[in-house]
C-alpha cells in the first residue's frame, strides 16, 4: 500500500495552499480589526492601496521585499541542508561591518559601480564567516545550530552596538551610526522603472539591490536543483544517514551550506545600508532576518515562492505603515499582529489545510496526485 | 467452526480512482490463526488499516464479536480488543522499552505508578510468552528483532484479544520466527485470535489455520491451510506460476576479491558487535552470512562499506587495504569497485523524498557521466534512470515520481539497479528482499546470481535462511559477533539453525 495522499500538482502546492493560508490569515486579521472598532474591508483597501496604489507605495513595497528576498533565501538554503538557521538576523547585522568598512574606505575614491562589488564581497564574506562558527560547532561538536545561531544574534548585536557607539562613530557625532557615505557608496535608484509605467514617485529607496536579489534567487535555484553541491545538500537535508552512505562528508556539507546561507544574509545589508540610509546605523536589520524565516516557509523554500512571499511581506510592511497612519485606532502594534497572523498561518500552520486539499484532489483525480492505478501485477 | 471474531462484509475503499479494496468479505474465526497473503499493493495493509481505524471504509460493515462496530480511530480498535503490530515499528526511538509500552496507556499524570505497574505486567508477559526484553533498554539501541518483541508486548499490554501482525517475520530468523510462532500458538490456545499478514507462504503453511489470498484489491480465495499447498497459494497470489527457488549452476570461484581479517567493530555504546572476524570472498561466488538479527551482521556490513569505524583488523579490497580508522570514504570505496546495497533502504539506501532519477545516482553523483562541471547533467541522469527502469522492470516506470510512492520491491530494485549497473567488482547486499513481494524476490535473486556468473564477488547478509540457502555458494553463520561456522549450500536448515542459536560447532556437527 502506498501513501494515499501522495502529492499535489505543483500549482496547488505552490499556489493554492499558500493562498488558502493567506486568506485565513486575513480573515482572522479582519476580526482583530473589527475588535478595535474599525471596518476591516476599509482597512484591507487602505493596506493594499498603501502598498500598490501609488508609485511611491510600490517602490517602498519592493524595497522591503528586496531585503526579505535575501533573508528568505538565506533561511531556505540552510533549510535544504536540514539546518534551521535562526541566525540570519545576526549574520546580516554583522555584515554591516563589512559593507560599512568598504563604503567608508572607498566612497571618496571609487565610483559606486566599483564600490558595489567590493561591498557585496565584503558583506557576503562577513556574513559567511559569522555563520561558519555555529556551523563548525554543529558539525564537529554537535552543538545544535538553532541554539548557537540564536546566541550569535546576540553577540552580533552587542559587537555592532559597541562599534557604532565607539570606533565607527564620527568623533563629534551623538548618533550611534557611521558618518554618511559619499556618492561613491550610494546605489542608484530603480524608481524610474516604476515611473516608466506612468506612476509618480516622490522619494523612495527602491534601488539596484532588487535586481541583485532576483539574480541571487535564480542562482539559489540553480544551486539547489541543478548542481552537485545542491544535490548533496538536499541529500543531507533529507537523510544524514543516506548522505553518509553516499560518501558525502557531513562536516563539509554543513559548513558550505551555512556559509552560503550566511553570505546571502550578509548581502541583505546592501539594500538598507547602501541603497537607503547611506550609513550603518544601530539596528538597521530590525527583524528582517526573522521575517526571512516566514518568507522561506511561505515560499516553500523555492526561490520563486520566496520572491512572491517577500513581496507579500513588503506589502504588509508598506501597507501596514499607511494603515497605521490612516486609521488611528490601528496602531503600529496592530500591524505587527497582522503580520504575525500571516506568519502563523503561512509558516507555522503550513500543514493545517494540506490534508483536506489533498483529500479533495485525490477524490477528484488520483492521477494528478501521483497515485498509479493498480496494474496487472504489482512488484 | 467457532464464532467469528471479526467479520468484514462488502468492504470497499478507494483512493481516488484506485480501488485498494473491492467488495472484501472475510470472516475470521475466534481462536484461530488466520493468514492473509498477497503481493505488495494487493490491499492487505489497507484492509487491516481499515480494521485498525487508520482509514474509514467507503462502504461495507465491520462486525467484531458478532456486533457491528464503528472503528474511527485506533483507540476504537484498541477498545474493541484489536491490537496491531506494524511492519514499520511505531516506537519512540529514544524511549526505553518500558516507556514505549506505556505510551498512550499511562494511567496517571505522574508516571511512577504507571511504570511500576507496567514493569510487573511486563515481567508477567515476558515469563508467560518467553518474550525477553530488557525493560530499561533504549529502543534505538536494540536490534530490530527485539524491537518487534516490544511491539508485540505493547499490544498484549493493552489487552488485545485480536492481534494483527503485519509482516512480522520480515526481520526475524527461523529460530526467532519459530519462537514467535510458539507465542502465537500460545495466544491462540488462550482463545485469542491472530491475523497474520505476510507474503511468506512457508509461514502460512506452518502456523495458520485458515488463509485468505488477496490480489489487486480483491479477496481471491480463502482456504483451510491443511487443504492447500504452497504452489496453489503462490499461483493465487501472483496469478501465474512462480519459481520458489532460483536455479543456478556451480560457482566458478576465482581470485580473492575481498579479504576480511580479524575485524572488530564496536557500536555507539562501545559494545563489541563484530568480534575478530576473518573471511574472504572470491570472484564468482556468493557468500551468505546467516544469523539472527542483531548478531553483528549490520555492523559488519557498515564497517566493510566504510560507513562505520572499525576498532581493529583489516579489510583488503583487490589486495589493497581499506582504511578502517574512521576516515574510510564510501565514495572512494565505490570508485574502487565496491558496491553496497544497505539493509535499510528507507533511510540509508534511498532518499524517499527524492524523485526516482535523483536516487538512481545517489553515491555516484561524483561520476563525471552525471555532471557538467559543477552542474548535474539532467539529461544524462534521466536517460540513465530510464535505462535502469527498463532493465530492472521498475514500476511505475516514471523517473520523476517520488521514491516514497514506489512499493518496497520497486524501491529495492531502484537501489539494486543503481549498485549493479556500476559494474562493481564486489557487491555487498544487506537483506536483499526484506519487505519485497514474491514476484520481485525471484527477479532479485536471479540478478544476484547473474552478477556472480559475471565473475563478481557477492556478499549477502540476510536473516531469511531460505534466501541464504538458495543463493549462497558458501554460508557463514554469525552469532554474537563471531563466525561460528561455515557450511555449503547443502547444509540443512536444522543444522544452520543450531549454529545461529549459538550451539557449539562440534555439537552442531553431530
Amino acid at each position: 500500500m502506498s501513501t494515499p495522499y501522495a502529492k499535489l500538482p505543483a500549482w496547488a502546492d505552490y499556489g493554492l495552499i499558500p493562498l488558502i493560508n493567506l486568506s485565513v490569515a486575513f480573515i482572522v486579521a479582519g476580526f482583530v480589526v473589527m475588535l478595535v472598532g474599525e471596518n476591516p474591508f476599509r482597512a484591507a483597501v487602505i493596506l493594499v492601496e498603501g502598498a500598490f496604489g501609488k508609485g511611491t507605495g510600490i517602490a517602498f513595497t519592493l524595497f522591503y521585499a528586496t531585503t526579505f528576498i535575501f533573508t528568505g533565501l538565506s533561511v531556505a538554503v540552510a533549510a535544504h541542508c536540514g539546518l534551521f538557521n535562526i541566525g540570519t538576523e545576526g549574520q546580516a547585522y554583522i555584515a554591516g561591518l563589512g559593507v560599512g568598512v568598504v563604503c567608508l574606505a572607498f566612497d571618496s575614491v571609487l565610483p559606486w559601480w566599483l564600490t558595489f562589488p567590493l561591498a557585496i564581497a565584503a558583506g557576503a564574506a562577513v556574513g559567511a564567516l559569522w555563520a561558519l562558527i555555529p556551523a563548525y560547532l554543529q558539525a564537529k561538536r554537535g552543538s545544535h545550530i538553532v541554539i548557537t545561531t540564536i546566541m550569535f544574534n546576540f553577540i552580533a548585536a552587542s559587537i555592532m552596538v559597541y562599534l557604532l557607539v565607539g570606533p565607527l562613530k564620527p568623533a563629534a557625532s551623538q548618533a550611534p551610526q557611521t558618518r554618511n557615505f559619499l556618492a561613491g557608496a550610494e546605489l542608484p535608484k530603480l524608481n524610474w522603472i516604476i515611473e516608466l509605467f506612468g506612476a509618480k514617485i516622490r522619494s523612495a529607496p527602491f534601488n539596484i539591490c532588487f535586481l541583485l536579489a532576483l539574480v541571487m534567487a535564480f542562482l539559489v535555484w540553480l544551486l539547489i536543483w541543478r548542481t552537485k553541491l545542491g544535490y548533496e545538500m538536499r541529500t543531507y537535508g533529507h537523510s544524514p544517514k543516506a548522505a553518509r552512505y553516499a560518501g558525502i562528508s557531513e562536516t563539509r556539507i554543513v559548513l558550505i551550506a551555512m556559509m552560503i546561507s550566511g553570505a546571502l544574509a550578509g548581502m541583505m545589508t546592501l539594500n538598507p545600508v547602501m541603497g537607503d540610509q547611506h550609513n550603518v546605523a544601530i539596528d538597521f536589520v530590525s527583524g528582517a532576518g526573522f521575517v526571512g524565516i516566514a518568507v522561506a516557509l511561505m515560499g516553500r523554500l523555492h526561490p520563486v515562492g520566496i520572491v512572491l512571499a517577500a513581496i507579500l511581506f513588503g506589502m504588509l510592511y508598506q501597507g501596514g505603515a499607511e494603515l497605521a497612519f490612516e486609521m488611528p485606532a490601528i496602531s503600529r502594534d496592530m500591524i505587527v499582529i497582522i503580520q504575525g497572523l500571516v506568519i502563523l498561518f503561512a509558516g507555522a500552520l503550513e500543514h493545517m489545510f494540506r490534508p483536506y486539499v489533498q483529500a479533495l484532489f485525490a477524490s477528484f483525480s488520483p492521477r494528478s496526485v501521483g497515485i498509479e492505478a493498480v496494474k496487472g501485477k504489482g512488484a | 467452526m467457532a464464532q467469528a471474531a471479526i467479520e468484514l462484509i462488502g468492504i470497499n475503499k478507494s483512493f481516488g480512482a484506485v480501488r485498494a479494496n473491492r467488495d472484501i468479505n472475510l470472516e475470521i474465526a475466534r481462536g484461530t490463526i488466520h493468514g492473509i497473503v498477497g503481493e505488495n499493493g494487493a490491499g492487505k495493509s489497507t484492509l487491516m488499516s481499515i480494521l485498525y481505524g487508520f482509514y474509514q471504509a467507503d462502504s461495507g460493515e465491520i462486525r467484531v464479536g458478532g456486533k457491528p462496530a464503528s472503528i474511527k480511530t485506533s483507540n476504537d480498535a484498541i477498545a474493541l480488543g484489536i491490537g496491531m503490530v506494524h511492519q514499520h515499528f511505531m516506537l519512540v526511538d529514544n524511549f526505553t522499552v518500558l516507556e514505549n509500552i506505556i505510551l498512550g496507556a499511562e494511567s496517571d499524570a505522574l508516571l511512577k505508578k504507571s511504570i511500576a505497574k507496567a514493569r510487573s505486567e511486563l515481567e508477567r508477559l515476558e515469563r508467560e510468552y518467553g518474550l525477553e526484553v530488557d525493560p530499561d533498554a533504549i529502543i534505538e539501541e536494540l536490534p530490530v528483532g527485539l524491537q518487534q518483541r516490544v511491539e508485540i508486548l505493547k499490544a498484549l499490554y493493552r489487552g488485545a484479544e485480536i492481534l494483527i501482525l503485519d509482516e512480522p517475520t520480515g526481520v526475524l530468523t527461523p529460530a526467532e520466527a519459530d519462537h514467535l510462532f510458539r507465542i502465537l500458538k500460545q495466544l491462540k490456545e488462550q482463545g485469542k485470535t491472530v491475523v497474520l499478514i505476510t507474503h511468506k507462504l512457508r509461514e502460512i503453511m506452518a502456523i495458520t489455520d485458515n488463509v485468505s489470498v488477496m490480489r489487486q484489491g480483491t479477496m481471491v480465495a480463502t482456504r483451510e491451510t491443511a487443504k492447500t499447498t504452497v504452489g496453489e497459494l503462490a499461483e493465487l497470489m501472483v496469478g501465474r506460476r512462480v519459481l520458489l527457488r532460483v536455479e543456478k549452476g556451480e560457482a566458478e570461484a576465482g581470485a580473492v576479491k575481498l579479504a576480511v581479517k580479524n575485524l572488530t567493530v564496536k557500536d555507539s555504546r562501545g559494545v563489541t558487535m563484530v568480534d575478530d572476524i576473518s573471511f574472504d570472498i572470491k570472484a564468482g561466488e556468493i557468500v551468505g552470512i546467516a544469523g539472527v538479527a542483531g548478531n553483528g551482521q549490520s555492523e559488519l556490513l557498515e564497517a566493510i562499506s566504510g560507513i562505520r569505524r572499525a576498532v581493529s583488523g583489516s579489510v583488503m579490497l583487490d589486495g589493497k587495504p581499506i582504511d578502517l580508522t574512521g576516515a574510510a570514504d564510501p565514495g572512494e570505496l565505490r570508485d574502487r569497485g565496491l558496491a553496497h546495497v544497505p539493509e535499510d533502504r528507507h533511510h540509508v539506501g534511498l532518499v524517499l523524498a527524492f524523485e526516482e532519477n535523483e536516487n538512481s545516482i545517489l553515491g555516484y553523483h561524483d561520476d563525471p557521466r552525471y555532471l557538467k562541471g559543477p552542474f548535474l547533467n539532467i539529461d544524462a541522469i534521466m536517460a540513465d534512470a530510464k535505462d535502469k527502469i527498463e532493465k530492472y522492470d521498475i514500476r511505475p516506470g516514471n523517473p520523476r515520481l517520488k521514491t516514497a510512492n514506489f512499493s518496497g520491491g520497486n524501491q529495492q530494485k531502484i537501489v539494486l539497479a543503481r549498485e549493479m549497473e556500476q559494474d562493481p567488482g564486489v557487491l555487498i547486499v544487506g537483506q536483499p528482499t526484506r519487505g519485497v513481494d514474491v514476484g520481485a524476490i525471484e527477479f532479485i535473486h536471479k540478478r544476484l546470481i547473474a552478477m556472480r556468473d559475471q565473475g563478481k564477488a557477492v556478499l549477502v547478509v540476510s536473516v531469511e535462511l531460505d534466501e541464504i540457502r538458495s543463493l549462497s555458494d558458501r554460508i557463514l553463520v554469525m552469532f554474537a559477533g563471531r563466525i561460528v561456522g561455515e557450511r555449503g549450500p547443502e547444509a540443512t536448515e536444522g543444522e544452520l539453525g543450531l549454529l545461529m542459536a549459538g550451539v557449539e560447532r562440534q555439537e552442531a556437527a553431530e
